[in-house]
This record gives structure tokens, C-alpha cells and sequence, in this order.
């Protein structure tokens, strides 16, 4: 191989529990003195305050700091996790946020106080609304299966209002679990549409399954097999004609900004990640957020408060008769907000694009450089992701797991393993736009090197990884004796 | 996981087509998780059953079994009331891997109609479903 | 654009690689007829240093909480945030890392979280916490529906003493799973009608706040005899997490499953978000919670190591019929509220929930002795209801323009009590600042 490994062992220092540590006593925190009068708190109602830990400021500054060091950060090298578009979080974000009139705003200050944070969540929805073509915009929802929620929620009473009650929804066999999920808290049962030989859904077996008791279909564009549905239109139309309406699930719109517009080819309701397209950071698993934009028709039933402009004066609007109510206690999760915002501005509608152009083509190039080692499920131009599977390695009694536990061992984040469910083994990379191509090569070379060991010595895969905090952990033993708290 | 040839398939028990297994013990009846389904499943790591006396016909959920990464339901070879859970598997779910027709067994039924096991499959119809 | 390395030699040999001309060729998969013709009109590229000036410029029309003396809680609370929190979240491997997917390089997220789930526990008295949801609205819809998984009935109570905006929620979450909501009104004293849960029948769970949107303390051991005799669930959900330093915990007076918002752990307010959703149960209600659990397991060495567990009951495997459509949590939140937690230690914690309360009651105190109607009686934690006088709107736009902002008018969110505001104290505002209010309310 040529080149290095990343992935060296260091210094890995051990941290025991916070409970483990500390003293009675000891406090953490700049206590203000009380400058008016002990009242005693009403007796039947007082408890003992909580058993935590009592620790020092520097002992809390150390655990957490070392704890840091066990994970693995799109700052700490490249992340291809299919479907989440790891890509690089900007620094000038999170300056942004952190800005005391933004961070340190009550939610329910009077309007003439609240300005910029309306002006800018009002800017923000006309951003997204002329990215994809879509004539409304709603901010609240704090995550992608959150917006899932409230898209399906407005389908819901958009038929509901047209005196239907509708129970079905057609799922592709290639859509996240979050799909399935979100509809079941509407009541309907997801109907599967399997995926062709091209890996893309075909028209036929659309019409097959929708009917008039159907909602609609939940379409993920590209897939999750990073390939663009080409039929959509024509899907859209046969749904239409039934009365159905389109949901698009845009987790992979990292690639396709500024060449498709979905509100141009027939979806009704979409959301978006902003802690995937739009860079903010993933957090260890959230706060994501989660936008939905709708078409003239479904804007009626958009969630409450809307920001609406008046002359130059914005405001929070209530007073929509058929809207499907509040999805949040506030306006959703204003701090991702203001960084998509700040990151919108920092790229440009041209930069958008080139983020768009260039993660498809980091992915048809992974994607051709090793097609010859790992098995490809579905060998055409792929967008912004590709998926592998372990069929060549199967052989050897490699799996995918083990390969990606290998990587771990060379300094990768591994990709999406065993997903789609479509692909058996499967392995996802989506490595982003913000990858050098040096990096880019030096994965691949890596992958190259694990399907020699593979073949060699697959036993330095069964045990990998070796090189990390912890070695493999024993899932069985934690889900059949739960300890889920010390 | 097991080649077809390697699991084990007693003759004292008729299987469902949803890998369930179903014994005769005088006039009541056993129910369990054959052993190609908890193959295929991997370690379980917790077993919902019914409460002693729900009742349930032929074909209807009973319970679900789950692993690490996946989960399955359970669908009653036949009708009948429960009259018995194997409470140990609360502690020890395990055991559907280990000894899937013993101790692992999951329910006991007082069946609605005891002739509905007759249309079973016996070892060798479902061997014939396993190979295909 | 500095975010995207390319050089344009790097996109030629990635072509050539690839066998196509161009970029623009790869995106020949999409059929033209899919293609956007418009182009797309956004703004231009900014620089970092204009764009912060811009940026600058949309925050400094804000109120915010270090210039303002505001008197509003209602859900959102203003604490102040030791300078090491911000400082350790920001430390890039738990902020630019997604969900621990692969445990052997997520040990710092997934101890974290541990620990939080930890935390949460001990604050609430509860077997089982979660690692997290959006909101506490959103987790208390998410705590309605688990009662009605598991109950079996398709009918809730809740107080119409829970936020408004919580009720909100419930209503858009719950009307299309086909849940009747009844509410449960509430009396002089300031507290839920039990007498109008014991008239119920059939429900599946009750839902209290406690503090409640008043600020009153309730007697949540009683809701718990009374819908643990009616076979349905208990729920509390609070808006204040600080009370628990001071009050009896959920758990030990019968609750079955708690929903509430830790934004007050250290969470910025940020115009409402994100915040942190508190999600805890009995740990015979375990499997029936959503979202994501991280438990203790061992490594192949046997050295101790945290996993996401128990994820059967989730979207990813179970798909229709997970417990929830829940994904991304607020992780990051929750690693905030840890170290905050964390800070304060349980003396602390205790000493600030003291401290809110003792300011709180002085405000109270000055504003009866002033002549200032509070109309419940009933114990508060740092939140409480004033009747202020006829006129007082002017005299609030004129603390609006001396930087301070005099509660939250209630007439909104009930009609009957025009003319009242809810006013909330904590550490960060003064005695001068309270005899200030004092002095101009009743000038």
C-alpha cells in the first residue's frame, strides 16, 4: 500500500464515571450569593435535592476532555456514513449561533424585539423555496423523521378535509425506517414498492399498488442507492391521478442542489436535513432539524406560528384555520437555523451547486475505482453515494462488519453498513463534497488493502479493531441484561 | 448459521409454515421457536409472550421474539387459550438458541380445536419447505 | 470557496477515472425532462468577515437576556451557563460526530450519555431515562402515546395546567392516532381539579406539570392513586427542571412515566431552540420508550464499554412498528445538560433551586405588600401569577424601553385571567432589579 495507516495507538487515557470521582463538598460552579432572605421551601413538598456527583471545575473540564478523545469527528478525518452527508461543519456557523442576541433570546419577547431572528427565519424559508421550487416553507420541525411527521400529518389532513380517509401508503423497499414509522402515527399501513433491476422504482409497479384508498408514496430521490428515481415524474402523475399525493424525503438532496428543483417534478411535500445538505453538526446524534416545504395546495395545513412579512416588519402568524396545529413548543430549532442560514450565505447559490457537482463526482469516483474489488449491487452512474456489498469477500468469511472494523483500525469512520435492506451486506459511502482528493484515494487504497488482508489474513479483520478505545463490545449481553443507568 | 442438513428437526413435533414448532402433551399443547428460526435470528435477547389466559385462533400474533438487530413475530400454529408462559425466559432468553424444542420452549395452549394440527407439516414436508 | 478542496487538476483525473468529460455529464442520469432550466436565484457568496457584520447587525435587534432584566419563564428560563460548558461542547469530536453507530469510536458520546441518562434518573427518581428528545412538548405527546400502547384505551386527561403550547402539541400528535384528549380544569388554589380526573372514565394516562404553567407545585401523589386505580398511567411532565433541586421527585410519589424540558440545564434559550426533551419511566415501561438507549456492556477483552441497547424498539428494525418514528435526538443537548448537571454537583443543584426560590418569593412578597393581587395561594416554585393594575399596559411598553420586560401577559392563553401575568425570577436577576418592577408597577 502506499501511503500510511492514520490509525496508530497512542496515548488513550482511561476516565472512570462521573460518580466514580468527585467529593462531597467540592462544586463545579460560580454560585451568585443571595441577596435577599432564605425562605424555607413548604415541607410537604420538599425532597432531597438529587444524589449527583459533587465535583471541581477542573475535574469536569478533564473528564469531558478525555472522553472527547474517544470519539470520532468529521474534524477528526473522513466520515463516508451513507445517507447522513458527513460533510464538514464550518466554524463561522457556529460564531453565529453562539452570538448573544441569538442565543441568549427568550422565545416569548415581544415582537418589535424579536426582528432579526424573524427576518432571519423568514429569509431562511425563501432560501429553501428557491432551492426546490416549493411554494412554502415551515421551520419547526427539529429533525428529518420530525419533518417526515408533520408532511404526513398535513397529507393526512389534507385528505381529511376533502372527506377521506385514506390508509395506506406506498413505502419503497429502498426508504429509511423512518418512513414506515412516521406513517404508522397517521394510521397508515405501508404498502412496499420493490426496486427494479436498475435499482430504481418502476412505473408499473406504482400504478399496481396505488388506488384510491392510498395517501400517497414516500420517495426518497436519489435513493438510498444513491440513484435518482428516473421514472418520478411519471410516478408523481400516477399518483396524482388517484388522488394521491408525493412525499419526498430529502435526505440525499446533497446531490442534486441547483440541477433538480423537486417542486418542478411533482412532489407535493418535502423536508429537509439541515445537519446534512446544509453542514450543520450532527452532534453525537442531534439536535437536527428538520424544515418541510409544501406545494400551493398543502400550505394551507402548514403547522403554526408562520413568519409573515408585513412592509418590513415580520411577525408570527396563528390564525390558519386548517393548519395541522404546533409541532414544537417554540419555532423549532433556531440555533440550526441560524447556522443552514450562515452556511447558505458563506456558499452561494453557485457554491450550492459546485457542492452538489462535487459530491457526485467524489462518489462515481470512489464508486469506479472499486468496482473491481468489492461487488457493486447496481453498476451505473451513481450520485452522491454508492453502495458495495461483501459478496466478493464472502469466501473468505469476511464480512461487511469486519470490514468496516478494519477501517476503524486505518483511521476511517466506516460507511452505512447493512442498509439499504435491498443490498445484502451492504456498504454505503457517501463521502461528501468536502473530502480532498488525496484523502479520497488514500480510503480507497485503504479498502483496497483490507480486501488483501480479506483474502490473506482475515483474521486481522475478525479481531479488528485492535486500535481503538474499547475492541468489539458484546451487543447480546447488553440488550439481554439491560443496564441502562449507575 | 446452520446448513439445512445441520438443524435439528424432531419427529415428536409438527412445524408451521412460520417456522413454529407445536407438540401434543395429553390434551393440552407446547409451542415453540424451531430450530432454523432462531438460526436465522442470531442471539435472542428478549421474548414478549402473552398473559395465562388470552385466547388466540390459528394464524394470530402471540408474541414476538427479539435479537441484537432484528425482531420477529410469533403467529399461533393453531387456536387455543394459553394456559402456561415459560416465565424463565425472562431471565434467561438464551435459551430459544441453546434448546429451542426443551427448555426454550415458549407457551402451552389448551387448544380451541385440537385436529388443526393435523393440517402441520411434519419433519419431512418441512424439510421440503426449508430446501425450497 | 474554501470548503471545497478541488483544484481543477484534481477534477480532470477524477474524470479521466471515471471515463466522462465533464462534471455536468455524470448528471446525465437525470433525465432532462427532471432537470431544472431556472436557474437558482439566491444570493451571492459572502465573506466570512461580511457575513459576520450581517450577521451582527440581525442580532443586535434582539432583546437578549444579558442587556434585558426579563421576567418570563413559560418555558424557556433564564440560567446562567458557567463559561466551562459552551467551552467542553465545543470540543469538536462530540459536535461533528453523528450517532454512535460504531461503538468502538464513539465511547466519548456513549459514556456521556450514560452518564446523562444517569443523571436524569437520580434528578427525577425515576428506573429509566432516555438519551433524549426534541422538546418537552414533543416528549409528553411521545409519553401519551406510550399509555395508549399500553393501556390499550384511546382516551387521555391532561391539565390544562401544562403549557399551552405543550397542549398544542398533543392535539396535532395525538387527533390523527385517534386519542380523545379531555382536560382537566383547574381550581382557586392554582392546581389541576383531581375531582375531574376521578369523574373519568376509561383513560389511559393523566398528564400533570409540576411545576405547573402557574408556577404551582402539585400534588402529583394523588393523580397517581387516582388513575392507578382507574388501571391507567401516571405522567408528569415539568417546564423548570431547577425545581427538582427543592421538591419531591416524580418517582417517589407513584409516576409512572415523566416528560419534561431540560433546556434549564445549561442550554442556551436561543429563540426557543434547540432544547432538550427529558424523557423517564418505571423500568417495567422500558420497552415501550422511544428513541434511543445507551447501556454498559463489556469488550471481547472484558473491558468495560458503553452500546446503544434495546434498539429493536426502534424505526431502523422494527419500522412500522417502532415506538416511534424518533431518529436524531438532541444528543448534543443532553451532553450539555450532563456537564451542567455535572457542575453543580447535588449541592449545588440544591443551593440554585434555593436561590431561585428565595427570589422568586421575595418578588412575590414585595409585590403583596405593594398592594399587587397573586391570586393563588398555593406554594410556587420560581414562577408565579400577579394581577397587575388597570392601565398596566402602558407602564409595560415604558419598561420595554428602559430594557426591562415586566412577565408574560396571560389573557392569551386564558381568556379568564386578562389583566394577570406570569412572572418568573431566577440567579440572574437582582434585589435592584426586583425593587425596580416593585416600584414602577405600582407607581
Amino acid at each position: 500500500m502506499s501511503g500510511y495507516s492514520q490509525g496508530e495507538s497512542g496515548l488513550i487515557l482511561n476516565e472512570p464515571l462521573l460518580w466514580e470521582k468527585g467529593k462531597k463538598g467540592r462544586c463545579g460552579f460560580s454560585l451568585p450569593a443571595c441577596d435577599v432572605d432564605e425562605v424555607c421551601f413548604d415541607e410537604a413538598l420538599a425532597g432531597d435535592g438529587p444524589d449527583f456527583p459533587d465535583l471541581s471545575e477542573v475535574e469536569v473540564v478533564r473528564h469531558y476532555t478525555r472522553l472527547s478523545t474517544w470519539n470520532f469527528g468529521v474534524d477528526t478525518g473522513m466520515y463516508p456514513l451513507g445517507s447522513c452527508t458527513m460533510k464538514y461543519n464550518p466554524k463561522v456557523n457556529e460564531r453565529q449561533a453562539g452570538l448573544t442576541g441569538f442565543a441568549d433570546a427568550h422565545p416569548l419577547l415581544p415582537e418589535a424585539r424579536t426582528q432579526g431572528a424573524l427576518k432571519l427565519m423568514y429569509d431562511l424559508e425563501q432560501f429553501l423555496k428557491e432551492l426546490t421550487g416549493m411554494a412554502a416553507v415551515t421551520l419547526q420541525p427539529a429533525a428529518g423523521a420530525h419533518g417526515e411527521l408533520t408532511g404526513i400529518l398535513m397529507m393526512y389532513a389534507y385528505h381529511k378535509k376533502r372527506g377521506e380517509i385514506r390508509t395506506k401508503m406506498l413505502v419503497p423497499d429502498t426508504a429509511h425506517g423512518t418512513n414506515p414509522a412516521s406513517g404508522a402515527l397517521c394510521g397508515y399501513t405501508p404498502v412496499p414498492v420493490p426496486v427494479s433491476e436498475e435499482g430504481i422504482m418502476r412505473v408499473e409497479d406504482v400504478r399496481e399498488r396505488m388506488d384510491e384508498e392510498t395517501a400517497g408514496i414516500m420517495v426518497t430521490n436519489p435513493n438510498t442507492l444513491g440513484l435518482f428515481e428516473k421514472n418520478i415524474r411519471d410516478i408523481c402523475a400516477i399518483v396524482h391521478e388517484k388522488g394521491g399525493l408525493v412525499y419526498g424525503d430529502g435526505a440525499n438532496l446533497n446531490a442534486v442542489m441547483g440541477y433538480v428543483k423537486m417542486g418542478e417534478i411533482g412532489v407535493d411535500v418535502m423536508h429537509f436535513n439541515l445537519h446534512k445538505t446544509f453542514s450543520t453538526p450532527h452532534g453525537g446524534g442531534g439536535p437536527g432539524s428538520g424544515p418541510v416545504a409544501v406545494n400551493d395546495i398543502l400550505a394551507p395545513f402548514l403547522p403554526v406560528p408562520r413568519v409573515e412579512k408585513e412592509r418590513d416588519r415580520y411577525r408570527l402568524v396563528t390564525t390558519y384555520p386548517d393548519s395541522i396545529g404546533r409541532m414544537m413548543t417554540f419555532y423549532g430549532h433556531f440555533g440550526i437555523l441560524v447556522r443552514a442560514y450562515s452556511y447558505i450565505l458563506s456558499m452561494g447559490g453557485e457554491g450550492l451547486k459546485e457542492a452538489s457537482a462535487h459530491a457526485v463526482l467524489n462518489a462515481n469516483y470512489i464508486k469506479e475505482r472499486l468496482k473491481d474489488t468489492f461487488h457493486l449491487a447496481y453498476d451505473q452512474t451513481c450520485m452522491h453515494e454508492c453502495v458495495f456489498s461483501d459478496a466478493n469477500q464472502e469466501e473468505f468469511g469476511v464480512t461487511t462488519l469486519d470490514i468496516a472494523k478494519r477501517l476503524i483500525d486505518y483511521g476511517f469512520h466506516p460507511p452505512t453498513i447493512y442498509f439499504p435492506l435491498v443490498v445484502h451486506g451492504a456498504l454505503m459511502i457517501e463521502p461528501t463534497e468536502t473530502e480532498t482528493k488525496e484523502d479520497i484515494d488514500h480510503f480507497i487504497n485503504t479498502l483496497k488493502v483490507i480486501a488483501r488482508e480479506a483474502k490473506e489474513s482475515p483474521e486481522l479483520l475478525k479481531n479488528a479493531p485492535i486500535r481503538s478505545k474499547v475492541r468489539r463490545l458484546d451487543e447480546t449481553a447488553a440488550a439481554r441484561k439491560p443496564c441502562l443507568s449507575g | 448459521m446452520k446448513e439445512i442438513s445441520q438443524l435439528v428437526l424432531p419427529e415428536d413435533v409438527k412445524y408451521a409454515t412460520g417456522h413454529e414448532w407445536a407438540r401434543e402433551d395429553g390434551d393440552e399443547v407446547l409451542i415453540g421457536l424451531a430450530d432454523y428460526a432462531q438460526d436465522q435470528l442470531g442471539d435472542i435477547v428478549f421474548v414478549e409472550l402473552p398473559q395465562v389466559g388470552d385466547s388466540f385462533d390459528k394464524g394470530e400474533e402471540f408474541g414476538t421474539v427479539e435479537s441484537v438487530k432484528a425482531v420477529s413475530e410469533l403467529y399461533m400454529p393453531l387456536g387455543g387459550e394459553v394456559v402456561a408462559v415459560n416465565e424463565v425466559l425472562e431471565d434467561d432468553p438464551g435459551l430459544v438458541n441453546s434448546d429451542p424444542y426443551g427448555q426454550g420452549w415458549l407457551i402451552r395452549i389448551k387448544p380451541a380445536n385440537l385436529s388443526e394440527l393435523e393440517g402441520l407439516l411434519d419433519k419431512s414436508a418441512y424439510q421440503d419447505l426449508l430446501n425450497g | 470557496m474554501r470548503y471545497l478542496p478541488h483544484t481543477q487538476e484534481d477534477i480532470k483525473e477524477m474524470l479521466s477515472v471515471i471515463g466522462v468529460d465533464t462534471v455536468e455529464a455524470l448528471f446525465d442520469a437525470i433525465p432532462a425532462s427532471c432537470r431544472t432550466t431556472k436557474p437558482m436565484n439566491l444570493p451571492a457568496a459572502m465573506s466570512e468577515w461580511d457575513l459576520n457584520a450581517h450577521m451582527d447587525a440581525l442580532a443586535a435587534t434582539m432583546a437578549s437576556s444579558r442587556e434585558y432584566r426579563v421576567f418570563i419563564g413559560a418555558g424557556s428560563y433564564n440560567h446562567y451557563i458557567p463559561s466551562s460548558v459552551p467551552y467542553l461542547l465545543s470540543r469538536s469530536e462530540f459536535a461533528t460526530a453523528y450517532t454512535p453507530y460504531q461503538p468502538e469510536i464513539s465511547q466519548g458520546t456513549l459514556q456521556g450519555i450514560y452518564e446523562f441518562q444517569t443523571l436524569v434518573t437520580r434528578l427525577l427518581g425515576m428506573e429509566v431515562a432516555t438519551a433524549s428528545h426534541y422538546d418537552g412538548a414533543t416528549g409528553l405527546s411521545e409519553a401519551l402515546l406510550m399509555a395508549v400502547r399500553k393501556t390499550k384505551k384511546k382516551k387521555v386527561a391532561v391539565s390544562a395546567l401544562c403549557h399551552p403550547f405543550h397542549r398544542e402539541v398533543l392535539r396535532t400528535y395525538l387527533g390523527p392516532a385517534g386519542v380523545e384528549i379531555v382536560e382537566l380544569p383547574y381550581g382557586q388554589d392554582g392546581r389541576t381539579d383531581l375531582a375531574a380526573l376521578e369523574a373519568l372514565d376509561d383513560v389511559a394516562a393523566v398528564a400533570v406539570q409540576s411545576p405547573n404553567f402557574f408556577g404551582v407545585v402539585e400534588h402529583l401523589n394523588e393523580f397517581s392513586d387516582a388513575i392507578h386505580a382507574k388501571k391507567g398511567l401516571m405522567i408528569a411532565s415539568f417546564t423548570e427542571a431547577i425545581a427538582w433541586g427543592l421538591l419531591k421527585t416524580p418517582g417517589s410519589q407513584g409516576v409512572d412515566i415523566v416528560a419534561g424540558d431540560g433546556q434549564s440545564l445549561g442550554i442556551p434559550k436561543a429563540f426557543g431552540g434547540p432544547g432538550l426533551g427529558l424523557l423517564a419511566s418505571t423500568k417495567a415501561l422500558m420497552r415501550q420508550l422511544p428513541g434511543r438507549l445507551v447501556g454498559t456492556t463489556t469488550d471481547l477483552d472484558g473491558k468495560r464499554g458503553f452500546v446503544l441497547t434495546l434498539a429493536a424498539r426502534e424505526q431502523h428494525i422494527r419500522r412500522e412498528k417502532a415506538t416511534s418514528n424518533i431518529c436524531s435526538n438532541n444528543g448534543l443537548c443532553a451532553m450539555n445538560a450532563a456537564m451542567y448537571m455535572a457542575s453543580l454537583g447535588g449541592s449545588g443543584f440544591k443551593r440554585l433551586a434555593q436561590i431561585n426560590h428565595n427570589k422568586a418569593e421575595y418578588l412575590k412578597r414585595q409585590l403583596m405588600a405593594a398592594g399587587v393581587e397573586i391570586p393563588f395561594a398555593s406554594p410556587t416554585f420560581n414562577e408565579f401569577v400577579a394581577k397587575f393594575p388597570q392601565g398596566f399596559e402602558s407602564t409595560y411598553d415604558r419598561l420595554l424601553s428602559s430594557m426591562v420586560v415586566a412577565g408574560l401577559p396571560l389573557g392569551r392563553f386564558y381568556p379568564e385571567l386578562e389583566g394577570y401575568y406570569l412572572l418568573c425570577v431566577t440567579e440572574t436577576l437582582s434585589k435592584t432589579d426586583m425593587d425596580q418592577l416593585v416600584k414602577e408597577v405600582t407607581e
